[in-house]
């Protein structure tokens, strides 16, 4: 067991967010972990931004995660990936899916959206790398179910952990309602296989 | 066995373990999931009440037959329901009363911040505040136990990141609490509960006795502990903020607070005793601070810590750096600055009614009073259509003074139905009876929708599933006396234009309902609508209502077909002809 890990989730609603947050959490308790979870979402559902906090340590205090301090990033979108170098702990990944859901000043031409490159410099600035993720062309290639995404950010996630698939792979199925489970799990190992590719 | 809930769930588990039989609320983030949770649990009642206010009455009515009631409401619902708390302190009641107040620092999602721990302190009653989902769970029955042990009603206070944040709860408990061994029945007995000044005149010494007991109770009871450590520092903190201080001041002496009034003055003397310096930690106002203070201990709390919105463990430890309480990083890494990117401000959802009746609002210059709901996003540009927004209910009565005071603009009031049933209806009789002028619209989706889609009395289902009758707005306010009264709807561009024109052209008060059911709520998808570039002049019209999936391009706009939900109204209001549904040779058909 590790002596602490901290997980930064960022999207946009309707993108699976809190659940993927959810099946990290769930994990961490089955592995005998304290967990605590914090997340904003109260406009998720129109446009807004969703953000989630997991933290798992032997004995957690704070739900939030401090400043500086997140080992892990997974970002559903690419914009919501920038907003939180601060975050960062040295030596932290940033696992980022390739998708781009314009805000409205993009929309009607006022801002522009940030560049590859640039949410790239922004991320690595604090952290140790970003690993861009095709994980929503992944999600169109299974069946397109717009939470399937965030189940392949989390196979690939789970290779860089050291709890058994096992216990990962129970967590989904037991979370995702009934009648999506195969393709969550599908989308899981191909989480698992996109990282073995990586 | 363990279950990672959210403190609202764990609310309502508690509430279900501790015996609660009847349960009232209005929506109001971040209360809301207390009761969406608790109503699924077999052999309670609970209901979604029109107000806070009429919640707590409900509550109230069940606690004096001898009833174990729960009622919830987030900070300003405590506001509304203000005139109840202060009767029910003074009469108290045979059964238990629990109410659960959620504050939102930092106002995630409401209009002003408040600390209602003043209302504990204001309306004489004792409050607890839990810091995780397992107190929370615990804090529902030690407050009925408070409750039916000193008859006083009880608060439980929340905030948005307990409520919202998940941590292990174990599920493993007692078996629900036994019932009332006595069957429930009112008692008649005037004395206690009629409140006419005579017999208040006598339960006013009751009310400060029973403060006194409560405060001796509070040095024992295991809501407040004092947690040893080193003798430099002794904090005194409670709910969320005690896990941030945790990880800030892991080796000072703590006083942890479950119950924060009345406060232990016993168990603060001796954590001063204890300690060269006393800090107190808590979000919004100094509240046991300056109880703190008033003893003669010279606490540090306010001069560190801000007043205003919510903490975190960074914000604290910084304070605590700067204030010297702890030392700095000995290799301070470079600090991360937040960079500068476009937003993502909430808005009106695709295929969302409200934006038919808003566009409309703009194109007629009407200067709008508004309400509170999702209908409060016309605000926002594009759309830039209603001028002021205040709290529930305040429309009618703004655009009514407004009016009076002799002010020659397009004025109307907008208010959503959950805010109408809510607080509309006794405005909108004003309107009447005072022999205004003003138009009242009702943005009628037929649902709460902005708490996440409760029902309600426009609806034609209750809280827990059942069927009921329909409040029909137009039929009320010609019940009131209202003779020019409207329903339209407000994707029929054309005809809500001209309706408004015609009510603000009118002399006589009138009502409009603009009435289009909720699209995340019925859920209808008809396929997306294209763009015909070649007919596109560029005009931006449908640029200016406000629409996500509508994107400027290159020589014009281009919908995105997973989000657009195929409402139309884009193509009602192009003057172009140029949106409309895909045909077979790639065109556009209208
Ligand atoms: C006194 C008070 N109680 C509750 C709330 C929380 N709240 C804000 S808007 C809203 C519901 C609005 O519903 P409705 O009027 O039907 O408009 P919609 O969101 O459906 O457009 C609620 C419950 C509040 N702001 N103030």
């Amino acid at each position: 067991m590790r002596k602490k890990l901290d997980f930064l989730f960022a999207g946009v609603g309707g993108q699976g967010t809190i659940l993927a947050s959810n099946i990290v959490s769930e994990v961490g308790m089955r592995c005998g972990y304290d967990v605590k979870k914090s997340e904003v979402h109260g406009m998720s559902q129109r446009g807004g931004a969703v953000e989630s906090h997991v933290r798992w340590a032997e004995k957690v205090y704070s739900p939030l995660i401090e400043e500086g301090n997140a080992d892990f990033l997974l970002a559903f979108e690419m914009l919501e990936a920038a907003r939180w170098p601060h975050f960062l702990a040295p030596g932290s990944v940033a696992l980022v899916n390739i998708h781009q859901v314009m805000p409205p000043s993009v929309n009607l031409g006022q801002e522009k959206y940030p560049e590859e490159k640039e949410i790239e410099s922004i991320l690595t600035g604090a952290g140790d790398r970003v690993i861009w993720l095709e994980g929503a062309a992944k999600a169109v290639e299974l069946g397109n179910h717009p939470t399937l995404a965030g189940v392949v950010l989390l196979g690939v996630l789970s290779t860089r952990l050291d709890e058994p698939a096992e216990t990962w792979l129970r967590a989904v199925e037991d979370l995702v309602p009934a009648k999506f489970k195969e393709l969550n799990v599908k989308a899981f190992w191909a989480g698992r296989e996109m990282a073995a590719g990586s | 066995m363990k279950k990672i809930m959210s403190g609202n769930e764990a609310f309502a588990y508690g509430a279900y373990l501790a015996g609660i039989n009847v349960a009232a609320a209005y929506p109001g983030t971040p209360s809301t999931e207390i009761l969406d949770n608790f109503s699924k649990y077999s052999g309670v009642y609970a209901e979604w009440s029109t107000n806070e206010k009429v919640a707590l009455d409900v509550g109230i009515g069940a606690a004096y037959a001898g009833g174990r009631a729960l009622v919830t409401m987030k900070h300003v619902g405590m506001n509304v329901a203000a005139d109840s708390l202060f009767y029910i302190s003074y009469t108290g009641m045979k059964g238990g009363l629990v109410i659960i107040n959620a504050d939102d620092p930092s106002m995630h999602s409401s209009q002003n911040e408040q600390d209602n721990r003043h209302y504990a302190r204001f309306a004489k009653v004792p409050m607890l505040e839990p810091a995780d989902s397992e107190e929370a769970k615990q804090s529902v029955k030690a407050a009925l136990e408070i409750s039916e042990k000193f008859d006083t009603p009880v608060i439980i206070r929340t905030t948005t990141r307990l409520s919202h944040s998940l941590s292990i709860v174990e599920t493993e408990d007692e078996p629900v609490a036994e019932s009332l061994s006595e069957p429930v029945a009112f008692e008649r007995n005037p004395v206690k509960y009629v409140m006419v000044p005579a017999f208040a005149r006598q339960r006013h010494p009751v009310v400060e006795d029973r403060l006194k007991k409560l405060a001796v109770m509070a040095e024992t009871t295991a809501l407040n502990r004092i947690e040893p450590g080193d003798d430099e520092i002794g904090v005194i903190v409670s709910g969320v903020a005690y896990q941030y201080a945790r990880e800030v001041f892991p080796n000072a002496t703590f006083l942890k607070l479950g119950m924060v009034y009345p406060l232990p003055a016993g168990l603060i003397k001796e954590l001063a005793g204890r300690v060269k310096q006393v800090v107190v930690i808590e979000e919004l106002d100094p509240f046991i601070e300056e109880h703190v203070r008033l003893m003669g201990i010279p606490a540090r709390g306010k001069d560190i810590f801000p007043n205003i919105g919510e903490f975190n463990p960074g914000l604290l430890r910084r304070c605590a750096q700067e204030a010297g309480l702890i030392s700095a990083p000995v290799q301070s890494t470079p600090a991360v600055s937040v960079p500068q990117l476009p937003g993502r401000p909430p808005m009106l959802c695709p295929g969302c009614g409200h934006r038919g009746l808003f566009y409309a609002l703009q194109r007629v210059k009407a200067l709008v009073h508004g309400d509170i709901g999702c209908y409060t996003l016309g605000s926002a540009p594009p759309l830039s259509a209603m001028h002021t927004s205040g709290c529930m209910g305040a429309s009618i009565g703004v655009v009514h003074g407004v009016d009076k005071v002799g002010v020659k603009d397009r004025t109307v009031a907008v208010i959503g139905d959950s805010t109408f049933f809510h607080s509309g209806v006794a405005p909108l009789i004003n309107l009447h009876y005072n022999n205004g002028t003003s138009t009242v619209i009702v943005a009628d989706n037929r649902v709460t929708a902005m708490t996440g889609h409760q029902a309600n009395p426009g609806t034609g289902s209750t809280l827990m599933g059942i069927e009921s009758p329909v409040v029909k707005i137009d039929e009320l306010a010609r019940g009131i006396g209202f003779k020019k009264v409207d329903v339209v709807n407000p994707y029929d561009f054309k005809t809500m234009v001209d309706t408004i024109k015609d009510h603000l052209q009118s002399k006589e008060p009138s009502v409009i309902v603009a009435q289009y059911p909720c699209v995340l709520y019925k859920r209808e998808r008809k396929p997306a609508l294209v763009v015909d570039l070649e007919k596109c002049n560029e005009c931006g019209n449908c640029l200016r209502i406000a629409c996500s999936p509508i994107t400027k391009v290159e020589g014009g706009v281009s919908i995105n077909a997973a989000l657009c939900i195929g409402c139309g109204f884009c193509a009602t209001i192009c003057n172009q002809g140029a949106i409309g549904l895909p045909n077979r040779e790639g065109g556009t058909e209208q």
